[in-house]
């Protein structure tokens, strides 16, 4: 306990500057006093910094122990990091490891049926209250009931994502493949409140982004281009020729009307793969570069009520050859899709786009243009290898130049995950924390935008944040965050840590 | 046929020719201000009042951002242009009379049906439309557009300020004793954003407030906000989180003291529970405790319907339902606090004229936006309008803009917030402002 309170002031005091200026030796007031140890320790603090979701007690002398370098070679290794605890700690998250198919047949439909009963009792019931002239329940009008067993069980599976998000960053040994998936999974955002999103966002994690964060970013792209979560929250499972040759002509035109009234394209995902996910906004793409990309992806869909994978279906792709980016690609079915996905993975633009959100992630809001020109062609030479792009960027000058200490203001999650690893605080369930993420503007999973959340500080620096920050401290420091235990000490002093300037960097 | 239907909606557009010069008078304008007011059953008494304290009296500005870009066809629906019908099979809102249809406002536009809330501030004169307004950037996307829109800076990306920022930087503090400021000082409620996070149109030098609500926008264990006070005052190498703390501090102290207790809203209004209800009522509750706000900004999501968006019923009309009674609960609620106040709803484009596959629509380009207020020339839709054939259309696909968005902007900053010449080119740099290319949406 003694130990963790002084770690916590050593990070608060053992500053290393302010952005810009950040000389380690121009501080006073270190309890340090080797400078060549305060430089080794400010180099090792400040990696834990970024490639962590923060320095634990005791993580500056570990790393000290095995050497910096070795350390970030195991994080970019993560199958070598035995992380067993964490594994026991997720193990009562039922539905973590359930595909989308099985989630949504046994938490969604059954709480789906239920509320559709529930809806036909209550109309009848307010037809009957109407009738009675007694006033509505509320200003909805909508009777409260208490939640059924579907209903609670159908809760479980974004209550079981959230959970395992914050558990994973406060307690993972794979910290460097948790910040990635983190950061991954941002760039190919899913929005959990968009319908039936929430019972794929288990998989989507899993399979479609966790395996390639340090793998290639062509299998991570193909792989969410054909996730239910990703086809079905920028509606491309709907998206479809302008006519359906598969129908023999009807006799009854009125019959048909609904049917071929739901034929055409939906280039929702085509402009943001290549807008958000790729090539990058303002790359050179056209409004016709959408349309033809979106005409490739007809026919990429999956069967939403079912939560099946992806599925081609023949009879709702357009034909045709089509030009995207200068480049014709024939008339192919299936391919053409994969055919995008090539000619957009290898695009210089997305070299760039991706190196510069890597470096903002990693080194500063403004990364050093040299930065972003090496790890993009690092990225090109290697064809899209995630593991050497960010090799290059946590090894590169600029990563541990001066300028970049504490240059970063660490987001909301970044900043509750450190300050549970700071305290070496107890997480016995994480529905509390996940409210105070809301309340910090940063709802785990809930981002709806497809832009994901803003990573520089502009956006979180602000009054209400600060205040947010400050009370999740004080409520932190006396143990009055529902579900959470940190080991006792001086509260007030630990509030102050944790709530400090110094402790909002990173 | 369609000439017919073009020149009725030249009615509309016509006052800003007229030279109206009864506005020039005062007397004029406050008795039509009242007027408009009183017969909404806002407060009475006011005009005297008024007449007494307006040159004390703060201005108030209150942007509404549509995230996500409305479907500004099925919000303000012209059910007078045949191309309307012909684009939309499936999700079109019915002409006036037809079950579930349009609200007539002029013969040619109507209100989407959920939106009766807004009626009676069309028909007493406090609510104007522009339509067919937006930027002349073409980006459908809608990160950019949105940046572009809040930076009122549309095709340059590097501004990093909002205008609603350079409007409060260029105007200074106008509490007593603060009268020469510094960039980044001043009163930090003269702008407030009831957002999580800080959005771009108030981003910048001057300080400004992103916070969820009063209430939680404070510490409330007294000896470590002390503590926390000290800490950040003197984090000199930070200036960012020392002048953001600075400013969360001094808003505290000025909030709790002025608007303890709980809040009632005047007028019987009632405000929708959603976040966006919410914030509208917290808006109200700050524009009367007299904190010094100036500039208000709320969000309102959820607008991007490229899936069976619904027509009558169904996800927009949910949304418009929502908007529509959170911005006239406001509008109530502030009762004659609304001579002196403009609320003003955008959106980053419009979407697509001809509805798609999903019956959905995706992405466009112009749009509407409304204006309320007592100084507003209620009552009309202003602009032109381009038409909804194939022809007429942006691209072959949208509906055209035929007022830049940023003259909407200025002509609030100018004639509402009262801004100088030299404010105004501040606000809107790379954009000369020519009052002829105001719609005359306000009185002055």
């Amino acid at each position: 306990m003694l130990k963790s309170l002084a770690l916590i002031l050593l990070l608060a005091t053992a500053g290393f500057g302010e952005p810009g200026s950040g000389n380690p030796e121009d501080q006073s007031g270190s309890r340090l006093t080797d400078p060549g140890a305060r430089l080794e320790d400010a180099a090792i603090v400040h990696a834990l910094n970024r490639l962590t979701y923060g320095p634990r007690p005791g993580d500056v002398d570990r790393i000290k122990s095995i050497g910096l370098h070795r350390w970030i070679d195991t994080q970019l290794s993560p199958s070598r990091i035995d992380n067993r605890a964490l594994e026991a700690r997720l193990e009562r998250l039922e539905t973590l490891t359930l595909d989308s198919e099985t989630i949504q047949r046994e938490y969604a439909a059954p709480a789906m049926v239920e509320r559709r009963q529930r809806r036909a009792a209550e109309m009848a019931d307010q037809n009957a209250s109407a009738a009675d002239g007694a006033d509505s329940p509320d200003q909805t009008g909508r009777m409260r009931m208490p939640a059924s067993d579907a209903q609670r069980r159908n809760r479980r599976v974004v209550a079981d994502i959230e959970e395992a998000k914050l558990l994973r960053a406060v307690y993972s040994e794979r910290q460097l493949e948790e910040v990635l998936v983190d950061f991954w999974f941002n760039h190919f955002n899913v929005f959990a409140g968009k319908g039936a999103t929430r019972n794929y966002i288990s998989e989507y994690e899993r399979e479609a982004i966790r395996p390639h964060v340090l793998g290639r970013f062509r299998d991570m792209l193909g792989a969410t281009a054909k996730s239910p979560a990703m086809l079905f929250y920028l509606d491309n499972w709907l998206s479809s020729a302008e006519r359906d040759r598969g129908l023999a002509p009807s006799g009854n035109a009125a019959a048909s009307q609904p049917r071929s009234s739901r034929r055409g394209i939906n280039e929702n995902y085509a402009r943001e793969l290549l807008e958000l996910h790729t090539l990058g906004v303002d790359a050179g793409y056209t409004q016709q570069d959408i349309v033809n990309v979106a005409k490739a992806f007809t026919g990429w869909t999956m069967q939403p009520r079912q939560g099946t994978g992806f599925m081609f279906v023949p009879r709702r792709h357009e034909r045709g050859d089509k030009v995207v980016l200068g480049q014709t690609i024939r008339s192919g079915g299936v391919d053409e899709g994969e055919r995008v996905l090539d000619i957009v993975a290898a695009h210089p633009s997305t070299a760039r786009h991706i190196a510069r959100k890597l470096a903002i992630r990693f080194v500063s809001d403004n990364p050093p243009a040299a930065l972003i020109n090496r790890a993009a062609a690092r990225f090109t030479e290697t064809r899209g290898d995630l593991r050497e792009v960010v090799k290059l960027i946590v090894l590169s000058p600029e990563f541990s130049s001066p300028g970049a200490y504490r240059a970063k203001v660490k987001t909301p999650l970044e900043f509750v995950a450190s300050a549970l690893r700071a305290t070496g605080a107890e997480v016995r369930t994480a529905q509390p924390l996940a409210r105070t993420l809301r309340d910090m503007g940063m709802p785990v999973y809930f981002c709806q935008p497809p832009t994901g959340y803003e990573e520089t500080a502009t956006t979180w620096v602000t009054a209400g944040a600060l205040v947010s920050r400050m009370n999740f401290a004080v409520d932190l420091s006396k143990n009055a965050v529902r579900g959470v235990r940190v080991p006792l000490s001086e509260e007030q002093t630990l509030a102050m840590k944790i709530g400090a300037p110094e402790f909002q960097r990173q | 046929m369609s000439n017919e239907l073009f020149s009725r909606h030249e009615c509309a557009t016509r006052h800003e020719d007229d030279g109206r010069p009864e506005c020039a008078s005062r007397r004029i304008f406050l008795r039509q201000g009242g007027m408009a007011l009183l017969s909404l059953g806002f407060a009475p008494g006011f005009v005297s009042r008024i007449a007494a304290e307006s040159a004390e009296r703060r201005k108030l500005l209150i942007v509404v951002f549509q995230r996500g870009a409305v479907d500004g066809l099925n919000m303000v629906v012209p059910f007078g242009d045949a191309g309307y019908y012909r684009a939309r099979p499936n999700i079109a809102i019915a002409r006036p009379g037809a079950a579930d249809g349009a609200i007539d406002l002029n013969g040619f536009f109507g209100l989407h049906p959920r939106m009766s809330a807004l009626k009676p501030l069309w028909d007493n004169k406090a609510l104007a439309i522009v339509h067919a307004t937006g930027s002349h950037d073409s980006t459908r996307s809608h990160f950019d557009a949105q940046d572009y829109m809040e930076s009122a800076t549309p095709g340059v990306k590097s501004t990093r300020d909002g205008w609603l920022n350079r409007y409060l930087a260029g105007t200074g503090s106008r509490e007593p004793g603060t009268g020469s400021r510094e960039p980044g000082t001043g009163n930090p409620l003269r702008g407030i954003a009831l957002t999580r996070q800080m959005p771009r149109s108030l981003q910048g030098n001057a300080p400004a407030l992103a916070i969820g609500g009063t209430d939680d926008f404070a510490v409330a264990d007294m000896s470590a906000r002390t503590s926390f006070e000290e800490l950040y005052a003197a984090a000199q190498q930070d200036q960012a989180l020392r002048s953001t703390a600075g400013d969360a501090f001094d808003a505290m102290k000025t909030l709790a003291r002025k608007t303890a207790g709980q809040y009632r809203p005047a007028n019987g209004a009632a405000y929708p529970r959603s976040p966006f209800g919410q914030a509208m009522r917290e808006i109200a509750r700050l524009a009367k405790s007299d904190v010094g706000l100036e500039i208000a900004f709320a969000e309102s999501t959820q607008w991007d319907h490229h899936v069976n968006e619904g027509a009558a019923t169904g996800q927009i009309a949910n949304r418009l339902d929502d908007f529509s009674r959170g911005v006239a609960a406001l509008a109530l609620d502030l009762g004659d606090r609304m001579a002196d106040t403009v609320i003003l709803t955008m959106s980053e484009f419009g979407r697509a004229v001809a509805e798609n596959g999903s019956r959905g629509t995706d992405h466009g380009h112009g749009n509407a936006m409304l204006v309320i207020g007592g100084g507003v020339r209620g009552g009309s839709v202003y602009g032109k309008w381009p038409g909804l054939s194939v022809d007429d259309r942006f691209e072959g696909r949208d509906l055209a803009v035929t007022t830049d968005f940023r003259d909407v902007f200025a002509e609030v900053v100018t004639k509402h917030l009262g801004a100088s010449r030299q404010t105004i080119a501040a606000v809107f740099p790379g954009h000369a402002i020519d009052a002829s290319r105001f719609r005359g949406v306000l009185r002055g």
